[in-house]
């Protein structure tokens, strides 16, 4: 599928206007009558035209993905994140990811990069630090950060008593979603993923790749800004697999920023356009596929020898 | 590895599990061994005390006893019977379809027969035992004061145990053969609920039409129930003959138990491979849900939407709730009679009407507060964690009017005063069980239901002390105010307790 950026430019929506709003009318304002450039406004609005117009500028100007990518906006700030269980999982981490970027966040096992992200998608509380997630202060305002953003764990939690039509219904209604586009919306995205003819079967009997592909579509409904996954591939078949790959690279290609753990280096060799080490909870090196080699000295290396020289040289220093 | 040696790893290793098993539900999972066995020993030994009070009074019974006394005798064996019955269900659809070691049985060179006889024979033992360790302290005192003649006790109680195990696999592995794997879970469940409450509530539906009382023991001891009893040497009174110390007939029954408990491992043991193989071939039912257009709603409402649909398909709570409706049963009937009567025992309605609806509630509140399958998903919803909470509590508070709306509305025509009392403390024990789940919630899969008690023991008391609290308070309102207020000032107190040891409180 082509690219496709809404034809928008960049507009200052921050916290602020968002909380401006929940003092007007006071509820969070869900999807739209006037579509915002999805890739930097971190809500949709149905909001009347009179807030509206304090908000949005209008333009005829279609940006690409590299505007997208090198604008200001920062898809993901975190500033000295820290958390503490018997010894520091996350040790004052500060790490940045643009909007529209694929980014792929690798690590040992217990290098601290679950816990990073339980604490951006707001399952976890940070002992110390920020996080900003496209301007909004997620410990401040987490309702508002959480309605742009979603998140995939890789043990899929769904309900085995729902279709996966009826979970999404309940996903699209929790993010407040128009039910006549959420439909139209959770359909196709069930038909993308191979599940056409399991919409309408309970999900009890279903394995885990069918769980996996249900809970990441319970993720894209809900068309969030920031989609954030923690091991998405684990369990998959290889067609599935590249169905999962495919929409993914599909939403970042429209804007949508990604953010993922995996320990298949491959894919995040092929797909990411910046990856991220983390090990003992700090973030050891960050590039492209290329300034990591550069870094590492060695223009042939794979990312698999980076890795493992970088995880390497981290413990010996340890 | 030799044959024999083989059964004898494997022998051990079932007693092991089952030893973990039941660890697991008396501590929540948390491996405390010496402090369980020690709870298990305190609690044996505080035991003694209301068997005392309960059985002292009887240690001079002898055979041949007036029909009325073998009438109740007989009819307590036969619910501790069905009781365990209702366990040994559980027990088998347990090994049918949760035990994760079947895949590795299955693949192993054992002998099959040989190992799901020994699988049945660990059932049996697990049933006996848990009913031996409630009947010790009974016995115990029985023979203290009563001499020897009463150790015969032990003997009725082993052959009951195994006998309603035989009768357990019989009717599990007949639900296989007639409803198929995956009907036999849900059904299975609701029989062994059924059965187990199921021969009081029949009792109280007869003491109701016949006598106008919720008294269990009213038909028991009736005129026509020692009319139409059989005569005393008959096979029908064995058992409360073993239990009086006779000790041929316990041997008889022991004997009989056993050749029973033979028979169904002969029987079944070879068909247990493929039973459980059909099971995990078809380890659930393609349920084909309705296909219709989503609707709209604020968030709360999806919320509440999708708790009720699990709530409507789950077994588990189908079937306890099925067991919290035929308690109401009686109730139920006594309120229909007393519109031709004038009989003050409708007040006894009140209490069993506040106490299911406690109970239940407590139920709905774990499901819907601690039980729930994807907690990330709603942790990461766009709402706040209140709304999440209130929506969930909506939930139960609905649910239980639903429930109770037609009970209380129907003692309006009979007393408005008794239905406002009524539904007033139906309120506050829905509520007082929500608060108790709020205050102890403790993240589960909504599977583990069966377990909810064993994540705190105090959580559990305190419901349970509330649901009884409320429902004395209530029956105290309508016939002595003031020592309502007591009462209600007393479970006011033990939810203080609770809240304040609760583990946000810590």
């Amino acid at each position: 599928m082509s690219a496709r950026i809404e034809p928008k430019r960049p507009i200052p929506v921050n916290k602020p206007l968002i909380r401006l709003y929940h003092h007007i009318y006071g509820d969070m304002p869900q999807h739209g009558l006037i579509r915002i450039s999805r890739s930097i406004c971190p809500v949709r609005f149905t909001a009347p035209k009179r807030f509206l117009s304090k908000v949005t500028q209008p333009t005829s100007e279609l940006p690409d993905r590299h505007h997208i990518m090198t604008s200001q906006l920062s898809a993901l700030a975190l500033r000295g994140l820290t958390k503490r269980f018997d010894r520091p999982a996350v040790d004052a981490l500060d790490l940045t990811i643009r909007v529209g970027e694929f980014y792929a966040l690798l690590g040992p096992n217990g290098a601290g990069k679950t816990t990073t992200l339980r604490m951006v998608a707001g399952l976890l509380r940070p002992d110390a630090g920020s996080v900003s997630i496209l301007g909004i202060d997620a410990l401040a305002d987490p309702v508002a950060a959480k309605q742009i953003m979603a998140w995939v764990s890789d043990e899929p939690m769904i309900y085995d008593k729902l279709t996966p039509l009826e979970y999404l219904e309940f996903v699209a209604g929790l993010w407040g979603i128009d039910p006549r586009a959420s439909e139209k919306s959770a359909r196709n995205l069930l038909i993308s993923l191979g599940l056409e003819p399991h919409l309408n079967e309970r999900c009890e009997g279903f394995s885990k790749g069918m769980r996996q592909k249900v809970a990441l579509a319970g993720a894209l409904v809900h068309d969030p800004r920031l989609i954030i996954l923690d091991e998405p591939l684990t369990g998959l078949d290889a067609l599935s697999a590249r169905h999962v790959k495919g929409l993914l690279q599909e939403r970042v290609r429209t804007g949508c920023t990604v953010i993922m753990t995996t320990h298949i280096l491959e894919v995040a060799e092929r797909m990411a356009d910046r990856i991220g080490v983390i090990a003992s909870g700090r973030l050891i090196a960050e590039g492209t596929l290329n300034e990591l080699r550069e870094q590492n000295g060695r223009n042939d290396t794979t990312l698999e020898d980076m890795f493992i020289a970088l995880v390497d040289t981290e413990a010996a220093a340890a | 590895m030799s044959s024999t040696a083989h059964l004898t790893w494997f022998v051990r290793h079932e007693f092991r599990l089952a030893w973990r098993e039941w660890l697991a539900m008396m501590t929540g999972g948390r491996r405390r061994r010496n402090r369980a066995v020690i709870g298990l020993l305190v609690f044996a030994a505080i035991l003694h005390l209301p068997a005392y009070a309960v059985v002292a009074r009887y240690v001079d019974l002898r055979f041949p006893l007036d029909p009325s006394s073998l009438i109740v005798l007989t009819a307590t064996i036969f619910l501790s019977w069905a009781l365990m019955l209702s366990q040994a269900i559980e027990s088998v659809t347990r090994v049918f379809y949760a035990r994760a070691d079947l895949d590795l049985i299955m693949s192993s060179p054992a002998k099959l027969t040989n190992i799901f006889s020994i699988r049945i024979a660990a059932i049996a033992l697990t049933v006996s035992s848990m009913a031996l360790l409630l009947s010790t302290p009974f016995i115990d005192v029985l023979v203290y004061l009563g001499g020897a003649r009463w150790l015969a006790g032990f003997g009725v109680v082993l052959a009951i145990g195994l006998s309603a195990a035989a009768a357990a696999i019989a009717v599990t592995a007949f639900l296989f053969r007639v409803i198929g794997p995956s009907r036999t879970r849900l059904v299975a469940q609701i029989v062994s609920a059924v059965i187990g409450a199921g021969f009081v509530i029949a009792l109280q539906v007869v003491a109701v039409l016949s006598y106008g009382t919720l008294s269990r023991f009213a038909f028991l001891t009736s005129d026509t129930a020692a009319r139409i009893a059989p005569a005393p040497d008959s096979p029908l009174w064995w058992p409360a003959r073993a239990s009086l110390g006779d000790v041929e007939i316990m041997m008889l029954l022991l004997a009989a138990s056993l050749v029973l408990l033979g028979v169904v491992m002969a029987v079944f043991a070879p068909r247990f491979a493929d039973t459980v193989a059909s099971v995990a071939a078809n380890p659930a039912a393609v349920t084909q849900g309705r296909a219709r257009a989503f609707r709209s709603g604020s968030r709360q409402q999806a919320l509440r939407r999708k708790e009720f649909l699990l709530l409507r398909r789950d077994p588990w709570l189908l079937s306890q709730s099925l067991m919290q409706m035929l308690y109401l049963l009686p109730p139920a009937l006594m309120l229909w009679r007393s519109f031709s009567g004038t009989s003050t025992a409708i007040v006894l309605i009140t209490p069993v009407i506040v106490m299911a609806a406690g109970q239940l509630a407590g139920g709905l509140a774990w499901l819907t507060i601690s039980g729930e399958d994807a907690p990330d998903l709603v942790a990461t919803a766009p709402l706040p964690p209140s709304r999440v909470t209130r929506a969930k509590i909506e939930v139960v508070l609905i649910a239980i009017a639903t429930v109770f709306a037609p009970l209380v509305l129907a003692l309006t025509f009979a007393s408005p005063q008794q239905a406002a009392v009524t539904a007033i403390a139906i309120i506050i024990a829905t509520a007082s069980a929500a608060a108790v789940q709020l205050w102890f919630r403790a993240q589960a899969k909504r599977s583990q239901f069966r377990r909810r008690q064993t994540s705190s023991r105090i959580a559990t008391f305190a419901e349970a002390f509330s649901s009884i609290g409320w429902a004395a308070t209530a029956a105290l309102a309508l016939t002595i105010p003031v020592a309502a207020l007591v009462s209600g000032i007393l479970t006011l107190l033990t939810l203080a307790i609770a809240w304040k040891i609760s583990p946000r409180q810590a």
